[in-house]
Formats: C-alpha cells, sequence, structure tokens
C-alpha cells in the first residue's frame, strides 16, 4: 500500500479521462502507470496469499512424497508410497465414509429445517427479532461451548435428553457411547449450533421475492400453501443450490464437534477424515502420510466441486 | 458465485427490509399456528442455554445428584463461576481472542479491500488472472493446510506466537470476491472528477472509495471477526502454553483437567459464550445484515 503513491506523478495536467483517450503516448504512460497502482494495491494481499496459502499447497504436496516424521527426520523421497499405503488403509476408508455420513445426514436437515423456519417466521409474525434471536445465537457459539452443552445434556444419567426420554417411558439412550447413535448426536448438535446461519440466508432471500408475485396469486385464489409452493420455492432455487452446496463443503471439512464430544469414538465410528488427518500427524507424527491423506481429501472436494460445476452447466445450456 | 442475490440488502438505507412481514393477506388461523409452532421452536432453541445455566448455578453435589432437576435441592450459588475466574484463565484467553480476532478482522479488510479496489478499478495487466486464482482458491479448505503450515510455522519459529495464530488466517478469498462487486457498483464518475483534481490512487481509495463502502466493510468485518473468534482446529495446533490459548482452545483444555466438575464446565462454557452474545445483542441487526450480505460467499 505505502508504495502507491499520493499524488500524482508530473504531466497530471495533459493525463486524459479515461474513456476518450487522445494519443498513444498518453495511452501507454497511463497503464504503465496502472500495471504499477494495480499491482501495488494487490501486493499486501499476494504476499499473504503466496506465503500462507500457495506455499503451503506446494510444501505440502512435497512433504506427502517424503516419509517426513514430526521430529523432522526421514525426509527423503519415497515417490507414492504414502498414497499406496492409504488408498489400502482401512481406518483412512472408515473415517472417508465417517465423513461423508455425516455429510449427507447433516446436510438435509440443515437445508430442510432451515427453510421451515425461514417460511414460518416470514408468514408476517410479530417480534421478528425475537425469532431471529433464537435461531441464529448458537451460531455465535465457539465449537467447544457447543460441545460442552451437548455432552452435558447427553449424560447418560444426569443429561436433559434422558430424563426426557424416561418421562415418555422410553429406556435411556448412551447417546455418545453407542457406535449406532453417536454421530446422530453429533448431527443434532450440529443443527442445534449452525441451523440458524442457513435459516438467515433464506430469509433473507424470501424478503428479496417481490410482493406483487404473492399479491397476483392470491388475486387468482391460491391459498398459502399454494403459493409457498408455486411462489416461494422456485423463486428460492438459486439460494438452494448455493446453501447446498456451501453445507456440503462445510459439513465435509468437520472436525470441531466430534473431537470434542466423542473424540471420534467410540472405536472410531465417529472420526472423522480431517481428524484422521489431524492424528496421523500429530498423534503419529507421519508429517508425510498425514500431508498425503491431506490430498486425497482435497481431490474429493475437487471432485465434487467439480461436479456441480458441470451439472449447473447441463442446466443452464 | 451467487452473491448477486443477497449483496443488495446492503445498499438498502437502514431497516428497510427487516421487520416488514412480507405476506400481508394471510387468515390468522394460520399465522396463529405458525406463531406457535416458531415459538415453541424457539423454546426449545433456548434449552441447552438455561439449562447449562440453571447447572452453573448449582453447587456441584446439585449438579450431580439424582433425579435431576432445574432447582437444585440447596439453592442457586455463584460458587462454580466464582471458581472459575479464580483459578483463572478465561480472561487472559478471553483477551487473546479478542487481539487475535481483531487483528486478523483488521488485516483481513485492509488487504481484501485494497486487492478487491485494484480489481475493480485499475487496468493492470495480469489481473484476469490475479481474480480468476483468488477465486480458485476458494475451493481449498483449510483443513488441508494444517500439516505444512504447521511445518512453516516450526521452521519459523513461530508455534506458540501470536504470530502463528494470526497470519494463516488472513486470507478469505470469498471476502476480496465480495468487496470487488461492491465496488463495481460505486459510479466511476465520483473518482474521475478526484483524479481530474490530481489526487492519486491511493487517496481516491482512501477518501472516496472506502467511506461509501461501510456497509459491506462493516459486513466483511463482523464475518471474518466471528469467524476468528469461534476457529478451533489452527490456534489448537498452532499453540500450546496456557497463556496463548484462544477461548476456544483453552475451553477444550478445562473441560479435560476438571472431569466431572460439571457446574464448572458450564460456568466456563457461559464465560466463553458472553462476549459476543452481548456483542450480538447490541448489533443485532448489522450482524444479520451482515451475514446475509457475506453468507453465500462461502465460509
Amino acid at each position: 500500500m505505502s508504495t502507491a503513491p499520493t499524488t500524482a506523478p508530473a504531466g497530471k495536467s495533459t493525463r486524459s479521462r479515461r474513456d476518450d483517450i487522445p494519443a498513444p503516448a498518453a495511452k501507454s504512460s497511463r497503464s504503465r502507470r496502472d500495471n504499477i497502482h494495480g499491482w501495488a494495491f494487490s501486493a499486501p494481499f499476494l504476499v499473504f496469499f503466496l506465503t500462507f496459502l500457495v506455499w503451503p499447497m506446494i510444501s505440502g504436496a512435497v512433504m506427502s512424497l517424503t516419509g517426513k516424521s514430526l521430529t523432522g527426520a526421514n525426509s527423503g523421497f519415497i515417490g507414492l508410497a504414502n498414497y499406496t499405503e492409504a488408498f489400502a488403509d482401512q481406518d483412512m476408508w472408515r473415517s472417508l465414509g465417517n465423513t461423508l455420513y455425516f455429510t449427507l445426514i447433516s446436510t438435509v436437515p440443515l437445508v430442510v429445517i432451515a427453510l421451515a423456519l425461514a417460511a414460518l417466521v416470514n408468514m408476517g409474525l410479530p417480534a421478528q427479532w425475537l425469532w431471529r434471536l433464537s435461531f441464529f445465537s448458537p451460531f455465535l457459539l465457539a465449537s467447544t461451548v457447543v460441545s460442552l452443552f451437548f455432552a452435558w445434556m447427553y449424560n447418560p444419567e444426569l443429561g436433559l435428553f434422558n430424563d426426557l426420554l424416561a418421562n415418555l417411558g422410553i429406556p435411556p439412550v448412551a447417546w455418545l457411547n453407542d457406535p449406532s447413535v453417536a454421530m446422530w448426536a453429533v448431527v443434532i448438535a450440529t443443527v442445534w449450533w449452525t441451523v440458524g446461519f442457513n435459516f438467515l440466508l433464506y430469509l433473507a432471500a424470501l424478503q428479496n421475492i417481490p410482493q406483487q408475485h404473492y399479491e397476483a396469486a392470491s388475486l387468482d385464489g391460491a391459498g398459502g400453501w399454494r403459493q409457498f409452493f408455486s411462489i416461494s420455492l422456485p423463486q428460492l432455487g438459486p439460494t438452494t443450490v448455493m446453501i447446498v452446496i456451501l453445507q456440503i463443503l462445510a459439513s465435509l471439512k468437520v472436525f470441531d464437534q466430534i473431537y470434542q464430544m466423542t473424540e471420534g469414538g467410540p472405536g472410531g465410528a465417529t472420526r472423522s477424515i480431517v481428524q484422521y488427518i489431524f492424528e496421523a500427524g500429530f498423534t503419529g507424527y507421519r508429517l508425510g502420510y498425514s500431508a498425503a491423506i491431506s490430498y486425497i481429501f482435497f481431490g474429493l472436494i475437487l471432485l465434487i466441486a467439480l461436479a456441480q460445476v458441470f451439472t449447473a452447466r447441463k442446466r443452464s445450456a | 458465485m451467487a452473491t448477486t442475490t443477497l449483496s443488495k440488502p446492503a445498499l438498502r438505507p437502514k431497516g428497510s427490509t427487516e421487520t416488514v412481514p412480507n405476506r400481508r393477506p394471510k387468515t390468522p388461523l394460520s399465522r396463529i399456528l405458525a406463531t406457535v409452532v416458531v415459538s415453541v421452536l424457539a423454546v426449545a432453541w433456548l434449552v441447552p442455554f438455561a439449562w447449562a445455566t440453571a447447572t452453573a448455578l448449582k453447587s456441584e453435589t446439585d449438579a450431580a445428584s439424582t433425579p435431576i432437576s432445574w432447582i437444585p435441592a440447596s439453592g442457586f450459588t455463584l460458587d462454580a463461576f466464582a471458581k472459575v475466574l479464580q483459578s483463572g484463565n478465561i480472561p487472559t484467553w478471553t483477551l487473546n481472542s479478542l487481539f487475535t480476532s481483531a487483528a486478523i478482522t483488521a488485516i483481513t479488510l485492509v488487504i481484501s479491500a485494497s486487492v478487491a479496489y485494484a480489481i475493480s478499478r485499475i487496468d493492470f495487466r495480469g489481473k484476469r488472472m490475479l481474480m480468476g486464482v483468488i477465486v480458485a482458491s476458494i475451493i481449498i479448505p483449510p483443513p488441508v493446510l494444517i500439516i505444512p503450515l504447521f511445518q512453516q510455522m516450526q521452521s519459523l519459529n513461530l508455534i506458540d506466537t501470536y504470530w502463528a495464530l494470526i497470519l494463516p488466517q488472513v486470507i478469505h478469498s470469498p471476502m476480496v470476491f465480495v468487496l470487488k462487486k461492491f465496488f463495481d457498483q460505486i459510479p466511476r464518475e465520483l473518482e474521475e472528477a478526484a483524479l481530474m483534481d490530481g489526487a492519486g490512487r491511493l487517496r481516491i481509495f482512501t477518501t472516496i472509495v472506502l467511506p461509501l463502502s461501510r456497509p459491506i466493510l462493516a459486513a466483511v468485518a463482523i464475518f471474518v471477526f466471528i469467524g476468528a473468534w469461534n476457529n478451533f482446529l489452527w490456534p489448537f495446533i498452532a499453540t500450546n502454553e496456557s497463556s496463548l490459548l484462544t477461548l476456544p482452545v483453552g475451553l477444550q483444555t478445562i473441560k479435560s483437567a476438571y472431569g466431572i466438575q460439571y457446574a464448572q464446565n458450564m460456568a466456563s462454557a457461559l464465560l466463553a459464550a458472553l462476549p459476543l452474545i452481548v456483542v450480538f445483542l447490541f448489533f443485532q441487526r448489522q450482524i444479520i445484515r451482515g451475514v446475509a450480505t457475506t453468507g453465500l460467499a462461502g465460509t
């Protein structure tokens, strides 16, 4: 930033406006100055971008081809050995499967519940701020806070959930300790935590739908349900596509709340791929192997993103 | 990306869309029904807060006694809060979170706004490629970078410093895109007049463009701040020393240290939740609009 001059260089009086350039000479001097200014304004971002994004991407790729450990030993090249090991690694596949499972069973409620809440609140309810406050405020909590809240509510003897079940005459559930339930328990906590975000996006989109659509529909005698399905839902199409994509990408990265509530257990039943990357590197001390799994995970994300671009192209074609 | 649909509200005058109910012609019955359903859900949504508060206000004995009850046998007490604040790292962690999040937000705003301005306004060689690279980088998930970033920070001797917490968290490519879209909408005439008067690019940027962009800058700042405040994975990796931890990471260490002290666990969690909740109560409108504006650009 500091390299950009605060006063224009000499010859400013003859400088033309951008749209009517009188002489070629003026044009070339303008474009050279623009080149300098453009890169000067971009430089601060670029420095961070290259240092903390591009460089780690490259060094991670290189590292994945080595047997490097956390202590720095064995940094020699071993070719694709890490990748062949990873593709034969049952735990890696299991973590990947858990991650996809979490993504599936979290994305559906996080989109559907958000839409339903937004549609209800948008029906002209009083005290709009109150509903936003209730549903969105959990989003402002750190994952650790959410995990503490829910681990406590999931407590087998002292928790609210089993108390509620007991009142309904249902036997207690070992929420976080039962391999077949734990992932659902994590999903319930996640929905409570983040659904308010999608809810706000839907609410904003609903309020952007022109009022005339609804007025015309009610003149034609369309009821509330009819209006929702024939006006709101189609108008929300693009928003829904974006919310679903962003939600899938966010869910694939799941780590915090799982690690905090179950540490990936019981018996690896909830361990996500990001946790596997973390553990391979920091408890297994195998940076090279961990970097290779990071790249496999990245490949998966790329595939999903490309699939999305492809289907979007097809639809618009 | 589909930011277009949502970047408009920021330009509207204050509060124009906020509280206007959208569909007036409704039968009262369905609206009453909707109110009841939403109320029940809203109460359900507040239960985790309420239960945590009730627990934090109990003695440890009452918190761990069965059958569970909202009202403790020996009355409510502030013991758990007092103990947590005395044994005390929470104030330190709060300050760490505040400092690092503020630094991350400030750096992000400065570097993102200036590159976005360059791309929006200046015709320089390589600009399309630059924008393409920035947009493409949105797809890189941060967890993919943790291993090489840790290695990098280690070789720079920055592990267990504020630098390690702040520096890798300031690249928010989606925000560059959001800002660029906003700058594109500002009429060029304003700047051209200043250019004619001999003002330099930096002057124009800081005295004309930035003041006009306050709503979007606030939105980006809010989004980045919340993300930084709550980020867990990278601070968890980059710091070990107790005095340097941020709130979310510090809380994780408390959880394992205190074990079964439920009242103290809940008191710590509530104290950690407090700052952002208070900020939210004061700036609800701005925060909600900020999220709606920048939200679809990705996290």
